[in-house]
């Protein structure tokens, strides 16, 4: 029962990682259509924005929720810089934006090498964030995965508020389901998009906050995490929140099972072919958009 | 992108090539032929008042954080013995290469190295899998590496030279110990690649032959963070001590998972063979007080060749910069190879082997001596533990320099082996 117990736990915190790098994509990879190879690197901003901060405030708790908002505020501006300068010229030819932001991604890599030294760095997590609550009876739950878990639910909830309730999140929609309809309807779709593709960024600036908890940054941390956060937007469902939600916490729980009873390496495998027989099976994802557009 | 980097260094070595052959024609007094194809025409450039060595660590990846050390150490030796003379008279010129972490990166600037800057010995390299590598590539070239770190054994290759402890010099001390200590139900951890594999080989070997159990054994994938899993099998397994194999960055998560699940050094110690001092720092002390490593060269070592290396070493690096066994070894490796020179008289490869036999240096870590027949070194054994200010102090030794024996031949247990 502990065994269990401890176990689903350590899914769900896989699963809570697995979101927080998948939330901004659904936004822009699944909303916008647009495949952002350097999504992974405005994960790194946020850490590495984490690292400053820490340098120059000393208390580790006070610099790591003071980067929460700077670190979405920075990883959200060159998103939102990245789409002016490129993306929006390159709406029409996925393959060209593909290429395009793998480019931005090596570049933005040896910006960090340069900048920060090639050698991964760390920061120190506060004193509240290191040890664990017990449960009693062997039952522990780490608090920096509670933490994450806690942070991944604020960002679905928020990201859902502002979807669902605000006159920009409606835009939004709007934009995603038609986008001609919206704009002969007097919405300015290049200024949606830019916002749009500001949040996304700026959420995986959060994820990248996150991820200083958890293990080391360096300049090639944001690959580490870019693949697992495609496999969560595809198999959840393009542009669909609730997908993204279930498949991060499936593949989470279903990882941890597998690590358990067979091996790291094996679970890996395992997890990678049920992927593959999943999207033979169901190619458009869990759940799809359902449109009236002919398209 | 691998495309562009092969078609350069075709490019190189067409240039060098040519280079080579006008100088052929002009003077006639060349010895490095340019031939690409031709193995024997590669060999080490002497002539001038210099002399090229190679230095091949990763720079950059998720193995930057140990092998960087290790390429400060390298130089540091180099510009101590130039400002002594040099080797025969000629001044060391130190060529880098970054290996960066991936392994066909290291065979193809190995190559590099010995084709195109004609150096007369390389060294470097961190993990097995970097070193296994570039192995054909020193053997077909006839160059000679000094590989610093200690690694898993059953290897000997007529042109490396192992400057770091084989397992007999470290693992199987470790063992030693914990059984002494009581701790005989042993978790093994490790990074997914030849080093830890093999080294657990070893280790289950010893268990069943010295009536201790491995509860346990889990590989992750060089540069994984996600540990959750691990430590909760970890904890639920009953054992007395995990045996930790990880490299690079994976300590960092692994550690910090250990802590937050509540395990400490009391509870279940962790005995590391691959975390020195500098890893300690940039992991954080917080997470690994009190834990055990196994090398042959701390910080603390006691003698007066350490205080020496240590402080020339924060002198030209940083006064909170610490020194570790690999760091050691790279230094000392660079030493021992200008002693077989001069003993050589010459950098002719062959000679240089065969001069190894019986070098001995007074090292920081203690007096050490080249066995010319495997070309290892004789080392001792040291465990350590991690103090609050995250320098390691020893707590056992074995007394005196090992034997080096790659292959255990003197272990009637390890005969399964091969």
């Amino acid at each position: 029962m502990t065994v269990i117990l401890n176990q689903s736990f350590t899914g769900i915190s896989i699963g809570a990682v697995l979101l927080l790098i998948a939330l901004g994509l659904t936004l822009t990879f699944g909303q916008m259509g647009v495949i952002n190879m350097a999504h992974g690197e405005f994960i790194m901003t946020g850490a590495y924005t984490t690292y400053v901060l820490q340098k120059s405030i000393s208390g580790a708790g006070v610099s790591l929720l003071v980067a929460l908002p700077v670190a979405f505020l920075v990883a959200g501006a060159m998103g939102a810089l990245l789409e002016w300068l490129l993306i929006r010229r390159l709406y029409t030819r996925p393959l060209d934006t593909l290429l395009v932001t793998w480019g931005v991604s090596l570049m933005l890599q040896q910006l960090a090498r340069d900048v920060f030294g090639a050698p991964n760095v760390q920061t120190h997590a506060p004193d509240l964030l290191t040890g664990n609550i017990s449960m009693g009876g062997g039952i522990t739950f780490a608090s920096s995965r509670l933490f994450i878990l806690g942070l991944a639910l604020l960002s679905v909830l928020v990201l859902t508020i502002v979807l669902r309730l605000t006159p920009l999140g409606r835009r939004i929609r709007a934009v995603v389901q038609n986008r001609d309809l919206a704009e002969v309807s007097g919405i300015a779709t290049g200024r949606v998009d830019r916002v749009t593709f500001f949040i996304g960024s700026g959420l995986a600036g959060v994820a990248g906050v996150a991820l200083t908890l958890v293990g080391p940054i360096g300049p090639t941390m944001g690959t580490n995490y870019i693949v697992d956060a495609f496999l969560v937007v595809v198999v959840g469902g393009i542009g669909q929140l609730k997908g993204s939600v279930i498949t991060a916490f499936a593949l989470g729980v279903l990882q941890s099972v597998l690590e358990y009873s067979t091996t790291v390496s094996v679970a890996k495998v395992i997890v990678l072919v049920a992927i593959v027989a999943f999207l033979q099976w169901r190619p458009q994802g869990l759940y799809t958009l359902r449109t009236r557009s002919l398209a | 992108m691998s495309g562009l980097s092969i078609s350069r260094r075709g490019l190189l070595a067409g240039i060098s090539a040519v280079g080579a052959s006008a100088a052929l024609s002009a003077c006639g007094a060349k010895t490095g032929e340019g031939s690409s194809t031709d193995a024997a025409g590669a060999s080490a450039d002497t002539s001038g008042s210099t002399v090229k060595v190679g230095l091949l660590n990763s720079l950059s990846g998720t193995m930057a954080i140990s092998e960087v050390t290790v390429h400060n150490a390298l130089l540091l030796a180099i510009k101590e013995i130039n400002a002594a003379g040099g080797v025969l008279g000629k001044k060391l010129k130190a060529v880098s290469q970054d290996g960066a972490s991936d392994w066909p990166t290291f065979a193809e600037k190995a190559e590099a190295l010995i084709k195109d800057d004609k150096v007369a010995a390389t060294f470097g390299c961190w993990t097995s899998a970097s070193r296994k590598a570039v192995k054909p590539v020193f053997e077909r070239y006839k160059s000679p590496l000094f590989y610093p770190v200690q690694y898993e054994g059953l290897e000997e290759s007529p042109y490396i030279f192992y400057i770091g402890a084989t397992t007999n010099q470290q693992i199987v001390p470790a063992l030693d110990y914990l059984k002494k200590q009581g701790l005989t139900k042993l978790y093994l951890v490790g990074s997914d690649y030849v080093f830890p594999r093999t080294a657990n080989k070893i280790i289950k070997a010893y268990a069943k032959a010295k009536g201790m159990t491995v509860v346990g054994e889990d590989y992750a994938p060089l540069g994984s963070t996600e540990f959750g899993t691990i430590v909760n099998k970890v904890k639920d397994s009953g054992a007395d001590a995990v045996f930790n194999t990880l490299n690079g960055d994976s300590n960092v998560a692994f550690f910090k998972e250990y802590k937050s699940s509540g395990l400490t050094a009391k509870s279940m110690p962790v005995l590391s063979v691959s975390i020195a001092e500098e890893e300690v720092k940039s992991i954080g002390t917080q997470y690994l007080q009190d834990q055990l490593t196994a090398w042959n060269y701390y910080e603390t070592t006691p003698g007066a060749a350490n205080t020496e290396f240590v402080a020339a070493y924060q002198a030209e690096y940083g006064k909170d910069k610490p020194t570790s066994d690999p760091m050691e070894a790279a230094y000392i490796s660079v030493y021992l190879w200008k002693a077989m020179v001069e003993k050589a008289g010459s950098f002719d490869v062959a000679k240089v082997k065969a001069a190894s036999d019986g070098i001995t240096f007074d090292a920081p870590e203690g007096k050490v001596t080249v066995d010319g027949a495997s070309q290892h070194v004789y080392k001792t054994a040291r465990i350590g533990k991690v103090g609050a200010d995250g320098l390691i102090t020893e707590v056992w030794n074995s007394g005196g320099p090992i034997k080096p024996d790659p292959y255990l031949k003197g272990y009637d247990w390890a005969s399964g082996l091969s």
